[in-house]
């Protein structure tokens, strides 16, 4: 039986009264790649940051590598470190160069020696094609470019769960796919466990072993890849996958 | 010629009266600049924390010194806070306390308003690689602000070294001090030696704040560019 990574029971998220997240719960393997899919508004980004701790949950627990995590601040600093976060928007630290972004996590919050994390760094560099501009600035790269970087950057940690949020819905079109390809390859080549929303359908049924199906804060499916898109379970995803229209 | 007012100036050592209390004058700001600023960004810094009695006592102090008139201040610290605390320091260095705490005051509302005008997205994806708060200030939030900031600041320090002119209320020998005893000391010889006095020290302050305002214009309109570019 495989590792279980992590494991959301009962949790529920409120904004004051407004109730956004109803009774949550699933669990992934290591391995694992789940997509998660619902139309916009249904909680897919506040879940996910939910899972590292960026938005506070009022009920539930999380399970984090077997132990439970304490919702406090320095907890969640520890659990940080194992879990890769890319967000939509390019962030970057525009104040460091592209290395120094790298490095930041593995030599200010790791301590790794700044030798190893280097050369770990330039290794992960190659593989995404952006070895040449490790000491450009993100002002000077595109909008793929930087996503790139901002995945090298959440593996440089060697996290055990990667989440990606709508990681290509700000890119123009013909950058979109590279990076896709490098979210594929860590899949498959480097087995990696990840949540990843996405509006690209091609993409998640290409990639994902389970799809979580949300809408309006409640998980409504959860069924293997290729089952969902060819035969969903309820009307609700049935609707959404034909609004998407791929 | 020889009684033209300018050789007022030039008169024994009035020149050298008056490049002295520049000195003085000098040295108040810049003592009071460094120990302000420095106070200034901590403060600022403590005024993003989420704590709000914190952040509600921090509020009071800036809009303390935010409303009282410099001279007022000046005038508490000099005549009042002596007296009633038994704080007794030389004028000279009572002028620097005064000053140091008001720049601190406004520094820290400039360093606030930078730190919080950094992204959100930028504090989060910092948390999202593990590093704690103190970290998240000092290699994310502190070197993005700074930038936003550089402009308000250098604007704050032209406006320091102009206010410093008002010492001349209280007994240190400042530039204007000094230029008042030359006028009046040299009254008789040189009916229009005042407008020689005030003149050079008007040229003396233009000569240290023109440059800086115009380094502040030219930072502010370089931050504009690149963040429009
Ligand atoms: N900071 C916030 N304050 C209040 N409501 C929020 C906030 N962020 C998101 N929401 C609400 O939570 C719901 C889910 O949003 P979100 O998780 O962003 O959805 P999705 O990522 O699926 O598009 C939406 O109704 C949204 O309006
Ligand atoms: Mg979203």
């Amino acid at each position: 039986m495989a590792k279980q990574i992590i494991k959301v029971e009962h949790l529920e998220k409120y904004y004051q009264k407004d109730h956004i997240l109803h009774d949550i719960n699933f669990s992934i393997d290591q391995g694992e790649v789940v997509a998660l899919l619902g139309p916009s508004g249904s909680g897919k980004s506040t879940l996910i940051r939910c899972l590292n701790g960026l938005e506070a949950y009022q009920k539930g627990t999380i399970t984090f590598n077997g132990k439970q995590v304490e919702p406090t601040e320095k907890y969640w600093q520890q659990v940080r470190q194992k879990i890769g976060m890319v967000f939509q928007s390019y962030d970057l630290f525009p104040n460091l160069t592209v290395l120094d972004n790298i490095l930041l996590g593995p030599v200010k919050v790791q301590h790794q020696s700044p030798k190893v994390a280097q050369a770990s760094a330039e290794k992960l560099l190659d593989q995404v094609g952006l070895r040449d501009y490790e000491k450009a600035y993100p002002r000077q790269l595109s909008g793929g470019q930087k996503q790139r970087i901002a995945i090298v950057r959440a593996l440089a940690l060697k996290p055990e769960l990667m989440l990606f949020d709508e990681v290509t819905a700000s890119l123009d079109p013909e950058m979109v796919r590279g990076v896709l390809n490098i979210i594929s390859k860590l899949a498959q080549d480097a087995n990696m466990t990840m949540i990843v929303v996405t509006h690209e359908m091609n993409f998640a049924q290409q990639i994902a072993d389970r799809v979580l199906f949300l809408e309006d804060g409640r998980i409504l499916e959860q069924t293997k890849g290729d089952q969902f898109f060819k035969q969903p379970q309820t009307d609700r995803a049935r609707a959404f996958l034909e609004s998407m229209a791929f | 010629m020889a009684h033209s007012g300018i050789n007022v100036l030039f008169e024994g050592r009035n020149l050298i009266r008056l490049f002295g209390g520049l000195w003085t004058t000098v040295e108040i700001a810049g003592v009071a600049l460094i120990l302000g600023l420095l106070l200034g960004i901590v403060l600022g810094v403590l005024r993003t924390f989420p704590n709000r009695l914190l952040r509600l006592v921090l509020r009071l102090y800036l809009e303390f010194f935010r409303i009282t008139p410099t001279v007022v201040l000046l005038f508490l610290f000099y005549y009042i806070l002596p007296r009633q605390l038994g704080v007794n320091l030389p004028a000279n260095q009572m002028a620097m306390l005064a000053f140091a705490l008001w720049t601190s005051a406004e520094m820290s509302d400039i360093v606030r308003g930078a730190l919080i005008s950094v992204p959100k997205h930028q504090r989060e994806s910092g948390m999202a690689i593990g590093l704690n708060r103190w970290q998240l200030y000092r290699y994310v939030l502190i070197p993005q602000a700074v930038s936003l900031e550089l402009p308000a600041t250098v604007n704050l320090v032209t406006r320091v070294i102009k206010t410093t002119s008002v010492l001349m209320l209280i007994s240190v020998m400042d530039v204007i001090n000094v230029g008042q005893q030359v006028v009046e000391a040299n009254n008789q010889k040189f009916p229009t030696g005042v407008f020689w006095v005030y003149g050079m020290i008007f040229v003396m302050y233009f000569a240290i704040d023109y440059p800086l305002s115009w380094w502040a214009k030219r930072l502010d309109k370089k931050r504009l560019e690149r963040a429009n570019g």
